[in-house]
């Protein structure tokens, strides 16, 4: 069974869509290790350590996420994780900013995929398929 | 009329504790030096024959029943992979256990960190690694690396449940004296101590007590049951619990400053209030946590240590005290004793920063995020602010004629608001040196131990 780390990055608590990314996950046949809102970047990487995870799958919803997610890739890379798969999705940044550039900006940063506003999780089990293998 | 002696072989002191069992009473304590290295039953034998003299009379006992943490106590390694979750969860459970965790090691061992482990004379190794289903490699590397070197002192596995059979086979190949157990931390952040917990006990009775010279005492006691702190947690735990229809205190904190450490002890939940979001691994209901560079004694210097130059100065000019030299004084003579009144300010100096410093590392931290909802609260470790007492135990403490001054240090008296240290607690004071024994009687008679502590603990006004 593959493992995904989810949680929600920052100083963010909208817990809502967490709770339900935990659900279809674990319903699709997914270990989910899910470390909650309010969560560092060191609190995923941990977690995928010991977990022994496949993707870490980072939401954000308040606006924050390029701050939030900077860095995150090196330090993975640090602790051993350079294959680790990084998604992020959620409202990553504040307000309508023109996608294409805000996806642009997290590839640079090392994410695997990267997921507009009003992304549901449903639509991204695909690409998890897809890159997991199962 | 069946009496009980309880006996406490610490590290300095032998000390024990004779009670009446029908009249409910402690009929007396005694103390005298522990005498591990030449024989450890003249210490015992001294403290006798003086526990007599002050009950008037030579008596019978039932039961001898004893705690030890001499020689150097239980001494384990606890080893993990990350840092803050199995490192941690492996260090919590020796803790629990009563041990003194001398090493801890994180990811891959190195051939340097396995003979530390060697040199430094660990009884037992705690291994852990990955949660249930996890990382496998890096607890069968550590296991396979611990076995080349030839390890032959108890492991314990406690790791991730999908290597246990590679290890069994590890601790086999090798002729290691491995024991299995569940994974301490099954999942992310939560804590499993209960079987490890166990396994170090049975060890610590089948084995670690024969090596620590105590089996030789054997024939006059019945049996040596915990190490001393375990049987501190254990009284800890049944004062704030309670007993049937003996009522406890509630939650509590509990600080022993010792020579070598200072060990605190919180029983009460992480948190009672419902705005917060908890960080981090579980927080056990009873906690211990040791700080072995924090002590009056050996472990002076490293009080000085943390201090600023400044602070240093400012001591030596006020109080006209070099105070680096008197720690170091300390340091090379363990047994020192106050004898007069610039020594004793020393030591209740040194008291009063072991209580202040040990708080700040067992107490939780707390930060605010702003919502439109309102404040919600992210908290990390435990929530002492309610506690209803806290309780001083440990020579220095109990001799201090500034007691109060001393426990004081635990609460928040530089109201930092992110520390969530005691706010209004009662303090009470261990006078007659009769928790680790109440430990033990709890194991025969809870209620009984119970009501004693309750009469016994002094109420500081
Ligand atoms: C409820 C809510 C709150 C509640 C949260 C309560 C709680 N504890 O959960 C409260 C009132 C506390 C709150 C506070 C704030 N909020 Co608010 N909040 C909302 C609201 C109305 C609904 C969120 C929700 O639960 N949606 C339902 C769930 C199911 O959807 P979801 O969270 O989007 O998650 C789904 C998808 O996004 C996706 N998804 C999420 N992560 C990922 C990751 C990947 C990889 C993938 C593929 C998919 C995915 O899957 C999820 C499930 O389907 C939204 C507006 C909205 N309609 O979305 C604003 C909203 C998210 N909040 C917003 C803001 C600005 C804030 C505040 C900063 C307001 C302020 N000025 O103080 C604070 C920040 C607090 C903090 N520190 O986090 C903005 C964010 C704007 C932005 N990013 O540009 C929003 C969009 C409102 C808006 N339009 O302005 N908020």
């Amino acid at each position: 069974m593959k493992t995904i780390v989810i949680g929600v990055i920052g100083a963010d608590v909208h817990a809502v869509g967490n709770k339900i990314i935990d659900y279809t996950l674990v319903n699709s046949g997914y270990n989910v290790v899910n470390i909650g809102v309010l969560s560092s970047q060191e609190d995923f990487i941990n977690a995928a350590i010991e977990t022994d995870a496949d993707l870490i799958m980072v939401s954000s919803l308040y606006g924050h996420g390029e701050i939030d997610c900077r860095g995150m890739r090196e330090k993975c890379i640090e602790s051993g994780l350079e294959d680790i798969l990084l998604y992020v999705g959620g409202n990553i940044v504040v307000g309508k900013q023109e996608f294409n550039e805000v996806k642009e900006k997290f590839v640079d940063m090392g994410f695997d995929r990267v997921y507009p506003p009003g992304t549901s999780i449903d639509n991204a089990l695909e690409d998890i398929k897809e890159d997991l293998g199962e | 009329m069946p009496n009980y002696l309880l006996v406490d072989f610490g590290s300095t002191f032998t000390k024990l504790c004779s009670v009446d069992i029908d009249a409910e009473k402690i009929l007396g304590t005694s103390a005298h030096y522990t005498t591990v290295s030449e024989d450890i039953s003249i210490g015992y034998n001294k403290a006798l024959n003086l526990l007599y003299d002050k009950i008037g009379k030579k008596i019978e006992f039932d039961q001898v029943i004893a705690c030890s943490s001499a020689a150097g106590g239980l001494k384990m390694a606890a080893i993990g992979l990350v840092e803050e979750l199995t490192v941690e969860a492996a260090k919590r459970v020796c803790l629990g256990a009563g041990a003194k965790v001398d090493l801890v090691f994180s990811h891959h061992l190195t051939k340097n960190e396995v003979r530390r482990i060697i040199k430094e004379d660990i009884d037992i190794i705690l291994l852990s690694g990955g949660s249930d289903g996890g990382n496998s490699e890096n607890v069968i590397f550590n296991a396979i690396l611990l076995g080349e070197m030839g390890i032959k002192i108890p492991i314990i596995y406690a790791g991730n449940k999908s290597a246990e059979d590679d290890i069994r086979d590890i601790f086999e190949k090798y002729d290691m004296d491995g024991y299995i157990c569940d994974n301490v931390m099954p999942k992310i952040n939560k804590l499993n101590p209960k079987c490890a917990r166990k396994t170090i006990r049975n060890i610590f009775l089948k084995q670690i007590i024969e090596a620590k010279g105590i089996k030789k005492i054997e024939s006059e006691i019945d049996r040596v049951i915990l190490p001393t702190p375990n049987a501190v947690l254990q009284a800890a735990k049944l004062l704030s619990e309670g007993y049937m229809e003996e009522k406890g205190l509630g939650d509590i904190v509990l600080i022993d400053i010792g020579g070598a450490t200072t060990d605190m002890y919180s029983i009460c939940y992480a948190t009672s209030r419902s705005d917060v979001i908890m960080h981090g691994l579980e927080e056990a209901f009873a906690k211990r946590t040791v700080e072995g560079d924090l002590g009056m004694r050996y472990s002076a210097p490293g009080i000085v240590k943390s201090l600023s130059e400044q602070e240093i100065a400012f001591i030596n000019k006020e109080k006209n005290i070099d105070i680096v030299k008197e720690v170091n004084e300390r340091y090379k003579n363990v047994h020192l004793l106050p004898h007069d009144e610039r020594d004793e300010f020393i030591d209740q100096f040194l008291a009063e920063m072991c209580a202040y410093r040990s708080m700040n590392r067992h107490c939780g931290r707390i930060h605010e995020v702003i919502t439109p909802m309102g404040k919600v609260f992210n908290q990390s470790g435990k929530d002492l602010t309610s506690v209803n007492y806290v309780i001083g135990t440990g020579g220095v403490v109990i001799n201090s004629k500034k007691q109060k001054e001393i426990l004081n240090q635990t609460t928040n008296i530089l109201n930092d608001q992110t520390q969530l240290r005691p706010k209004d607690p009662d303090f009470l004071v261990d006078q007659l040196y009769i928790l680790a024994p109440m430990g033990l009687l709890a194991q025969k008679d809870p209620r009984l131990a119970l009501k004693l502590m309750k009469e016994n603990l002094k109420e500081l006004k």
